[in-house]
């Protein structure tokens, strides 16, 4: 299928507004159904400024168009509003829990020549769903890794309880939101794999299955390098939302001149102590410290009998990280600390200065040129992998891409497409200037790729993005 | 407790007639034959070698006392030494004369200490003034000195296995002279000295025979000094110093194991063990020249194991008539009647018993409580496969905490013996296909020990029946099964699949895909055809299995047939088709099976694209675009008819 971008490059004297948070609020219908106890229906509304009396008629707005809709398709209620300013996004992710987060459409000021007030235009059509969607799911998911479920806290201590852990939750969650660099990873929600050999990676295996021998409370295991994933003992979809903690949040918090392999400067903690590097991203800062706390941030993960509550313990050693789960239930104190230090400390230490040498002697047999030109998305429902060349790292603020936000668009509008059908589809869209697109999908996996050849034809790009399946991914199956 | 003896004598002793006034008896080290002579061989002389049950019988004149009575190799010429001058030969070659013939020595006024035989005709006389080598022609019945060397000789020992005789030289008689002989040559070896504890004054001959050894260990020809303590010497004990004695190059002392203990001691070396046995205790050592001490630089070894005396011996009452009844009699043992012969032979001579030492391995498991030290110690033992099995299969059920760390060494030793076999072997394969031409080279094929355990070994006798105990967690069974897949892989040895099965298989049985399918993505579980088809078997409870199968059938390349039928099976009859083009096979494919395929989908369009396919094929390769009878198209083509009519078919283009 091909399909000609209807858009062109914009023009110059214009101001671009980026879209924006306007509201994001959560209530439930049930807890108000009598006219004048409506505001109980609120359990969270952001931002919370505004005038009660208007909280209350956005809700209800909500509510109005949610059942209204339902009467067309009861199995598929309403998921957006769009309108001219504004896109409205609904989510109900437990039983009468919806959560709503109101997004203002992007913005061009057109300077006016005659000194007249700027004219807005506002692009209602730039925001697309399926990103914005999976930015909504995601807070939810956040919030129940670090809180469980809505009902939960309504069973620990009724609607007090939860109106206090959201407002506790997203008045800090919503800050960290930067709507206007959501993309098609978001969508994804995927993971990126560190790229490792067999042998280093037994090791790990080897490493992790010692430590939680040694030290049996551990029910739960993953390990990390350079913000990438390589073992996870805990299931895919927690792996997937704890993974998305770790790289926008946790770490970046606790970056720092990152060290870099054997060459870093040794950084020996205290005399005598054996030598390593091993730190606790969460828990105690410092291990001497006589007044060091040992507590330890609490997720919730699913468990065969609805969820379990763990500690989560995070450890890292230069680039290596590695987080040991342990059940709620468990008084965790200096001695285990102490214990966990001794244990991993030099061994992580060790393994992250293997992993480094390993993965610098493979990229030097693989050699700079073998590094793709082409700029790509590749996703597997499967295991959630993800590699993007499209996107510099991502850090707690935003997210960089390097390609014009026009073209990441046409890449959210193929894989809406590629939703709708189940089968194996291609699509080659013609974008401004000399850019195509182009889009793959076989069986679970979805490839994006974006090409910049001048005149190119429909034949030239097919074959390019043939020798990019065969390089980069000859080693699976992927049909052409 | 009789699990702790780790010593014992052998099952089926050799029996003869015990010594007596009548009964001579000699032991020759050189075939292990104990001679019975019964009145200097007039009333019958009765050999019975270590192997043979058939025992030789025969009579000989009596001309005199036995000194000395040994055959040649295979039992072709006796020698017997009644004097000091000179030995008596009888053939035993049965086309030869029955006749005796006799060889004085040739040194003047040269008192003979003995003779050992070299080869099946070569002989070597000792005198106290040298040694004369001598060829035997039986035919003849003559002998021929081949070669003999002048030098004083206090005693001399010989050692069989390498054809070297040792002599004592000087007069503390602590200067070793060895020789070596081989095919009728005669060569002298670099010469030595023991170190005495303290040397006498006046000088006088200090070291004695019974403190001196030789035996092969390890391949290697060692002296080995039982050294007693001085008395002056604030020293704890006696030892044992081995002197390593290379066939080029000079000797040198090697080894010094310590026995912190005095008394009377005698030497054997059994299975590469030195073996100590002290006869006022009633105990026996024993050294491991291998194991060494990681504390000590010098070669400094101390006794592997606590010492503990040799297993009760029952002597089994035979005789004429063996009586049911009566009990078994125990042996003595360590009884001062004993001789102690290299390597692993003791005799009773009053008994008339001669055994051979072994070493029972299994009451060692519970000795050595270091499981790395005992690995190192099994693997270099001769029967030790089912010990080494039975040690690992125990290691796992016991899963104590910090047991993987130890779990990872024991397989690394394995992988280590292992390893090395399947190097040996492999670059014998090379040189025996490149140089197959060049006859000059014999390569010898590597012997296969008892320590080498391959996978199949631990799969059938650890690992199946470890995986399968209800009592071990998963978490573990993962744990060891992942430990050695990476011990192999650490020694680069291709891991079996029904290893990467059995993981599998585990890791379904708990649900745990997740896991597979981390271990998949990073090739942890090589592919192949078996574990493809293992993981599209999973697809029903796992479907991603699916597309790892998918996956690892593309990467092995000579899969594509398989990767066809998978994607039928699917009813992806166009990827199919598109999969086979890009691999270059549509030419070859059978129309039929796709066109069959496409139908049972129901869907007409993709009828219709997958028969315009293959006619246009058929046109391409044949100039028609109709079906072959050997198609055995023909119902598809009716039923192409049917629904899209007649003038659908493709025309015939005419060029």
């Amino acid at each position: 299928m091909l399909m000609i971008s209807p858009r062109m490059a914009t023009g110059m004297q214009e101001k671009q507004y980026s879209p924006s948070l306007l509201s994001f609020f959560i209530y439930n219908p049930k807890f108000g159904p009598r006219e004048g106890e409506e505001e109980k229906k609120i359990l969270f509304y952001h931002p919370s400024e505004v005038e009660k009396n208007e909280k209350i008629r956005n809700v209800g707005l909500c509510e109005a168009i949610v059942q209204f809709t339902r009467t067309f398709c009861p199995s598929k209620p309403a998921k957006s509003l769009h309108t001219q300013k504004n896109r409205q996004f609904f989510f109900e992710p437990e039983e009468n829990f919806w959560i709503v987060m109101v997004v203002r459409n992007p913005m061009v000021e057109k300077a006016n020549k005659e000194g007249r007030p700027a004219a807005t235009e506002y692009q209602e059509e730039e925001l697309l769903d399926n990103v914005y969607g999976a930015v909504l799911q995601q807070c939810y998911s956040m919030y129940k890794l670090f809180n469980g479920t809505f009902g939960r806290a309504m069973e620990a201590g009724a609607v007090e309880l939860l109106t206090q852990k959201l407002e506790k939750f997203f008045y800090r969650y919503l800050q960290t939101l930067h709507l206007q660099s959501c993309d098609l990873l978001d969508v994804f929600g995927g993971i990126s794999f560190f790229p490792l050999d067999k042998m280093t990676y037994l090791k790990i295996q080897s490493f992790v299955n010692r430590v939680e021998e040694s030290l049996s409370l551990i029910k739960y295991t993953t390990f990390l390098y350079n913000d990438q994933l390589i073992w996870s003992s805990l299931e895919q979809d927690d792996m997937r939302i704890l993974y998305k903690y770790l790289t926008t949040s946790l770490f970046p918090r606790h970056s720092e001149p990152e060290l870099a392999g054997r060459d870093s400067p040794l950084r020996p903690e205290v005399a005598g102590n054996l030598l390593h590097y091993g730190r606790f991203l969460t828990g105690p800062t410092n291990l001497k410290d006589p007044d060091a706390k040992f507590r330890f941030p609490r997720i919730f993960v699913n468990s065969s009998d609805g969820y379990e509550e763990l500690h989560l313990i995070v450890y890292k050693a230069m680039s290596a990280a590695v987080c040991f789960m342990i059940s709620a239930s468990e008084e965790l104190g200096r001695e285990f600390c102490e214990q966990l230090d001794g244990l991993v400390g030099p061994q992580l230490t060790l393994l992250a200065s293997d992993i480094c040498e390993q993965y610098n002697i493979n990229r030097r047999i693989s050699g700079p040129e073998k590094e793709p030109q082409f700029k790509f998305i590749y996703f597997n429902h499967m295991n959630l992998a993800e590699k993007s060349t499209i996107h510099m790292r991502k850090t707690a603020s935003v997210s960089l891409t390097s390609v014009h936000p026009d073209l990441m668009k046409i890449l959210g509008d193929i894989h809406a497409d590629f939703v709708r059908v189940d089968e194996d589809e291609e699509i080659i869209v013609k974008a401004m200037t000399d850019y195509w697109v182009v889009g793959k999908k076989s069986d679970q996996r979805e490839l994006y790729v974006i090409l910049n050849q001048k005149n190119a034809n429909l034949i030239e790009v097919n074959e390019e993005v043939k020798r990019l399946c065969a390089t980069q991914f000859n080693n699976i199956f992927f049909l052409d | 407790m009789s699990e702790e003896h780790y010593l014992e004598l052998c099952e089926s002793p050799v029996q003869f007639e015990n010594a007596s006034a009548v009964n001579n008896v000699f032991f020759d080290e050189a075939n292990k034959q104990v001679f019975a002579v019964r009145s200097g061989g007039a009333t019958g002389v009765v050999v019975k070698g270590p192997d043979d049950k058939n025992s030789i019988a025969f009579r000989m004149d009596d001309k005199g006392e036995v000194k000395c009575i040994k055959f040649s190799f295979e039992n072709k010429i006796l020698a017997v030494q009644r004097t000091s001058k000179s030995v008596d030969f009888i053939n035993f070659i049965p086309e030869y004369p029955h006749l005796e013939f006799s060889q004085e020595c040739k040194t003047k006024n040269s008192s003979l200490l003995g003779f050992c035989w070299t080869n099946w005709n070569e002989i070597v006389f000792i005198t106290d003034q040298g040694i004369e080598f001598y060829q035997v022609f039986p035919d003849k019945r003559s002998l021929k000195l081949l070669k003999s060397q002048s030098i004083n000789v206090n005693w001399y020992m010989y050692c069989p296995e390498t054809s070297v005789i040792l002599l004592s030289t000087t007069v503390q008689g602590n200067v070793l002279q060895p020789f070596a002989f081989k095919n009728g040559t005669m060569s002298k070896m670099s010469k030595f000295e023991i170190e005495l504890p303290a040397v006498p004054k006046p000088a006088k001959l200090s070291l004695s025979e019974r403190d001196i050894a030789v035996a092969t260990i390890y391949g290697q020809l060692y002296v080995m000094y039982l050294k007693h303590h001085s008395r002056t010497a604030n020293s704890p004990g006696a030892e044992v110093v081995l002197y390593h004695l290379p066939r080029e190059g000079p000797c040198k002392k090697t080894h010094t194991l310590k026995l912190n203990t005095t008394g009377k001691f005698a030497l054997n070396v059994v299975d590469n063990l030195v073996v100590v046995h002290h006869q006022s205790s009633q105990t026996s050592f024993i050294f491991d020249i291998k194991m060494k001490d990681p504390d000590s630089t010098l070669n400094i070894h101390l006794p592997v194991l606590p010492p503990w005396s040799i297993h009760p011996y029952k002597i089994p009452l035979t005789g004429p008539v063996a009586v049911a009844a009566q009990a078994p009699v125990s042996c003595e043992l360590y009884s001062s009647t004993w001789s102690v012969f290299q390597p692993d032979i003791i005799i009773s001579a009053s008994e008339g018993y001669l055994w051979h030492l072994q070493v029972k391995l299994q009451p060692v498991v519970n000795l050595l409580q270091d499981k790395g030290k005992l690995m190192d110690f099994l693997l270099r033992r001769r029967d030790c496969k089912m010990v080494i099995l039975s040690v690992c299969s125990q290691m796992l059920i016991k899963g104590d905490k910090g047991n993987l760390p130890v779990v990872a060494t024991v397989f690394d030793k394995l992988s280590q013996v292992y390893k090395e076999y399947l190097e040996a072997e492999q670059s014998y394969t090379t040189a025996v296909e490149s140089g197959a031409s060049r006859a000059s080279t014999v390569h010898k094929r590597p012997v296969r020990t008892q320590a080498v355990i391959d996978q199949s070994d631990m799969y059938t006798h650890v690992l199946s029946t470890f995986t399968e105990r209800k009592d071990s967690s998963h978490k573990f069974v993962i744990a060891v099964l992942m430990e050695y897949i990476r011990s192999l892989n650490q020694f680069q040895i291709t891991v079996q699949h029904y290893l990467y099965e059995l993981v599998i298989k585990t890791l379904v049985q708990h649900n745990l895909f997740y896991m597979l399918h981390q271990f998949l993505q990073y090739h942890v579980l090589s592919d192949s055809k078996p574990l493809a088809c293992l993981l599209l078997s999973l697809e029903s409870t796992y479907p991603p299995a699916h597309q790892l199968s998918l996956d690892m059938l593309k990467r092995l390349s000579t899969a594509n047939d398989e990767i066809v039928e998978v994607l039928l099976s699917k009813q992806q009859v166009l990827g199919a088709l598109r999969f086979v083009r890009s691999v270059g096979g549509h030419d070859n494919i059978s129309a039929r099976k796709f066109l069959d395929a496409a139908r049972q989908t129901k869907d007409q369009m993709l009828f219709y694209t997958i028969f315009r396919f293959f006619e246009q094929r058929n046109q391409r390769l044949r100039g028609s675009p109709s079906f072959t009878p050997g198609e055995h198209c023909e119902e598809h083509v009716a039923f192409f008819k049917q629904l899209f009519g007649e003038q659908a078919l493709m025309k015939p283009v005419t060029v």
